[in-house]
């Protein structure tokens, strides 16, 4: 199946050549941070992850939000998704990939990175997370590409990917359960302390995700032949509609425990990230961003009209993804270490090596995607889906 | 049976192996020297029996290392029954490795290089200053 | 114990070298002793702590004692950029280092005084859970040690460490500026670090070893560092936490620190 990659348009071959130039950009100034060291990043002793650690949480949500198509489907029995359940999983494979990218990235002795398995620790939160990446990595690669050789040759798939794919439901919920479990089980860090932080981690996974799906279709409908399907963006559109709202819940739940209770450790973070503290205020104008694209996407959502009309579906989704990205990707890292546990204001913000390595980290993730896409949707096209 | 693309794949074949086995013909007829480290030692013998060190002291240093930093020890009670001190580099002990092997260059660096390793000990670890 | 670790490495050693593994089976065939021991001079204790009177440190004075002997004795170079600052032992005012027990109105001197903070050595401590290749770990009398050769720099123990005890080496310290740091590394009997890895006060394991006390402690003129054994009622440790009134730093966070202050 893999030829089907090596066939192209001017156009593929150019977007394909485009990320080539993202990633060689990226890899050059990984290699500077290699022999330099994370000194060429904007992190420091306070604000000790940064950038890379945030895409990675942010890009974990968008992974397992492939379980949205793969369960109304194998479980709800729902056939309309039968088409597009190998976009949510192949869209998981590159997202992972990228997450395991971005931990790379950012650790300080690469090459001892398989110390993690010469020295298996258990009760290192880290150590269950490699486990339950790599292992949804490994579900999606082999799931997505028995059933779409499967569909290809007009078979039913093989009895025994069956199995993996009801595991790959609860497997899905635990990459994004034990990467907030990296946080929130930390003393002295009161803005991730908190036991909502997994729902939350969830529930935007399930708003992002879904919603970046439903511009791939968009796309993949104008671009190619085949056609996902109204009614799969419809329904999409629904599970991000009810996604988007819970988180919006979920954080004002967050957001009154911390501020109504007052105690500082909570509060501060907070305070720092949409009003600034002690003149710092880096983030506010990102974070009142995130709110008002939020807010923005539930109102498009929720009104079937808005929802139903695809182009203004387009910028609703375009805005949860957005929104979600801000307030993960951005917000989530520095806020958590923001005031750090002595009180003291760092300010963080990546600097352009560190952001051209990040760049070049998403060039690769999207090059697995559009590879597998490619694929993917040649198949489709082939059997005429 | 017919072999489709047969041009292709043949000179493809021997792209391939003249690249792998470049190495090989690059060097021809080129040996290398074998290392003659200069022990440089005051003592008759080392912690363990000559042999053993050529072998093993990489693991014999791995031992060590995990012995001092992850369980306190600092002695080692070598098969002889002789008690030495697990140390790399300390300069005030007279026991330690490199207060015999005094000559990194000439002890270490010549088989490491022959051989094309390159352990990390000196990326922290301090070499002691040679005396001239 | 079962097999114990020489006895597997032996083993392993042989099955993978074959024949090469001849002289390291002559060696070692037959031979049960015990092979490492502790140093002969070496201090030992049940559970090294450390008491901090506030009252005598002279910091506002300009000492800077026990931090450059510290400093000096590991290796800890001046980077030379506060952000990215590698530190053991270091000052804190009074109210960063114990947030929430400060308020308005606070006795005038205790307002002003710095704080020296360093690693808490914890009963329980969030940095040694955290760490996923265990280059972090509790010694039995309770020190929290790295392992430099395996920390894989991931930092989820900077994130876990409530205290902020932990530094990071962004970049090589052996190429930290030559100006700030003319005569580094201080002491050719100390390791530096390499780039990529975490680094923190060891409690001078290294010193405790050949029978001398922390390097800060013995810098210290006004003695205001007191250095013991926690598990031995006639300790110097022991006995100033008998008679003084002392507070931990964060205690409600369970960590359970081996230094007390007094204030």
């Amino acid at each position: 199946m893999l030829e089907k990659a090596l066939t192209g348009s001017q156009r593929y071959w150019g977007w394909i050549i485009s990320l080539l130039i993202l990633i060689g950009v990226g890899f050059s100034f990984y290699l500077l941070q290699f022999t330099e060291g994370l000194k060429i990043t904007g992190m420091g002793r306070d604000v000790s992850w940064g950038f890379y650690i945030a895409q990675f949480t942010f890009l974990v949500g968008v992974a397992a939000s492939a379980v949205m198509v793969v369960l109304p489907y194998y479980l709800h029995n729902y056939k309309a998704f039968g088409r597009i359940t190998i976009l949510g999983e192949f869209l998981a494979v590159g997202a992972v990939s990228m997450c395991l990218l971005f931990i790379i990235v950012d650790l300080g002795q690469p090459i001892r990175l398989f110390n993690v398995l010469l020295h298996p620790t258990p009760n290192s939160i880290l150590f269950w997370d490699m486990i339950v990446l790599n292992g949804y990595l490994f579900l999606n690669i082999v799931i997505g590409w028995v059933v779409l050789s499967a569909e290809r040759n007009a078979v039913s798939p093989p009895s025994w990917v069956k199995p993996l794919i009801y595991l790959s439901i609860p497997w899905a919920v635990s990459i994004h359960t034990v990467t907030a479990y990296l946080y929130c089980g930390l003393p002295g860090r009161g803005f991730w302390l908190t036991a909502i932080l997994a729902p939350r981690f969830l529930s935007s996974a399930f708003a992002s995700g879904p919603a970046f799906l439903i511009i791939l279709c968009l796309i993949i409908r104008r671009l190619t032949r085949f056609d996902p399907g109204r009614e799969q963006i419809q329904t999409l559109a629904k599970i991000v509609t009810y996604a988007i709202i819970l988180n919006g819940f979920f954080f004002l739940c967050e957001v009154f425990t911390a501020m109504y209770s007052h105690i500082p450790e909570h509060m501060h973070h907070f305070e720092y990230l949409f009003f600034g503290l002690e003149g710092h205020g880096i983030l506010v104008p990102w974070m009142w961003a995130s709110v008002l694209l939020a807010v923005l996407a539930i109102i498009l959502l929720i009104n079937p009209a808005t929802r139903r009309s695809e182009s203004v579906l387009a910028v609703a989704c375009v805005a949860v993804f957005a929104s979600t990205w801000i307030d993960k990707g951005l917000g989530l890292i520095s806020g958590g270490f923001i005031p750090s546990p002595l009180g003291h204001v760092t300010e963080y913000w990546p600097t352009l090596p560190e952001a051209l390595i990040a760049l070049g980290v998403w060039g690769v993730g999207f090059l697995i995607l559009t590879v597998l896409y490619k694929i993917a949707v040649s198949i489709k096209e082939e059997i005429g889906a | 049976m017919k072999m489709y693309d047969a041009g292709k794949i043949i000179v493809g074949i021997i792209v391939f192996v003249t690249l792998i086995t470049f190495p090989f013909w690059y060097n021809r007829g080129k040996a290398a020297p074998s290392p003659k480290p200069k022990l440089l030692t005051r003592e008759k013998e080392c912690v363990e029996p000559t042999p053993y060190m050529k072998t093993s002291h990489m693991r014999l240093l791995n031992e060590w290392r995990n012995s001092v930093v992850r369980e306190g020890n600092r002695l080692y009670i070598s098969s002889n029954g002789k008690k030495y001190s697990m140390n790399l580099a300390n300069t005030s002990l007279s026991d330690s490795c490199m207060g015999c092997h005094s000559k990194k260059a000439e002890f270490c660096d010549q088989c490491h290089n022959y051989v094309g390793v390159k352990p990390y000990c000196w990326d922290c670890h301090i070499e002691p200053k040679e005396k001239r | 114990m079962g097999v114990s670790r020489r006895n597997f490495l032996k083993i392993a050693g042989i099955s993978l070298l074959g024949l090469g593994a001849k002289p390291a089976y002559d060696v070692f065939a037959g031979r049960d002793l015990p092979e490492f021991a502790q140093g002969e001079e070496a201090r030992e204790a049940k559970r090294w702590a450390m008491v901090i009177d506030t009252r005598k440190c002279r910091d506002k004075d300009g000492c800077q004692d026990c931090i450059l002997a510290c400093h000096r004795a590991h290796n800890v170079p001046d980077v030379g950029n506060s952000r990215q600052e590698i530190k053991w032992i270091w000052t804190e005012p009074y109210e960063n280092a114990f947030p929430n027990q400060e308020h308005e109105f606070l006795e005038e001197t205790l307002k002003h005084r710095p704080v020296i903070v360093l690693c808490n050595h914890c009963d329980d401590p969030p940095c040694v859970r955290v760490c996923p290749t265990k280059a972090t770990f509790k010694r039995e009398d309770g020190i929290v040690m790295m392992d430099y050769h395996r920390c894989i720099g991931c930092r989820f123990c900077m994130a876990a460490c409530p205290y902020g005890s932990r530094s990071f080496n962004w970049g090589d310290p052996r190429r930290a500026p030559k100006e700030k740091n003319p005569d580094f590394p201080t002491n050719p009997n100390f390791p530096t670090r390499t780039k990529g890895v975490v680094e923190k006060c060891n409690f001078c394991e290294e010193r405790l070893v050949a029978g001398l006390l922390p390097a800060c402690v013995e810098a210290c003129k006004e003695k205001a560092l007191i250095f013991g054994d926690l598990g031995n009622p006639d300790s110097d440790v022991r006995k100033v936490l008998r008679s003084h009134y002392t507070i931990r730093r964060k205690p409600g966070l369970g960590t359970g620190p081996a230094i007390y202050y007094i204030v």
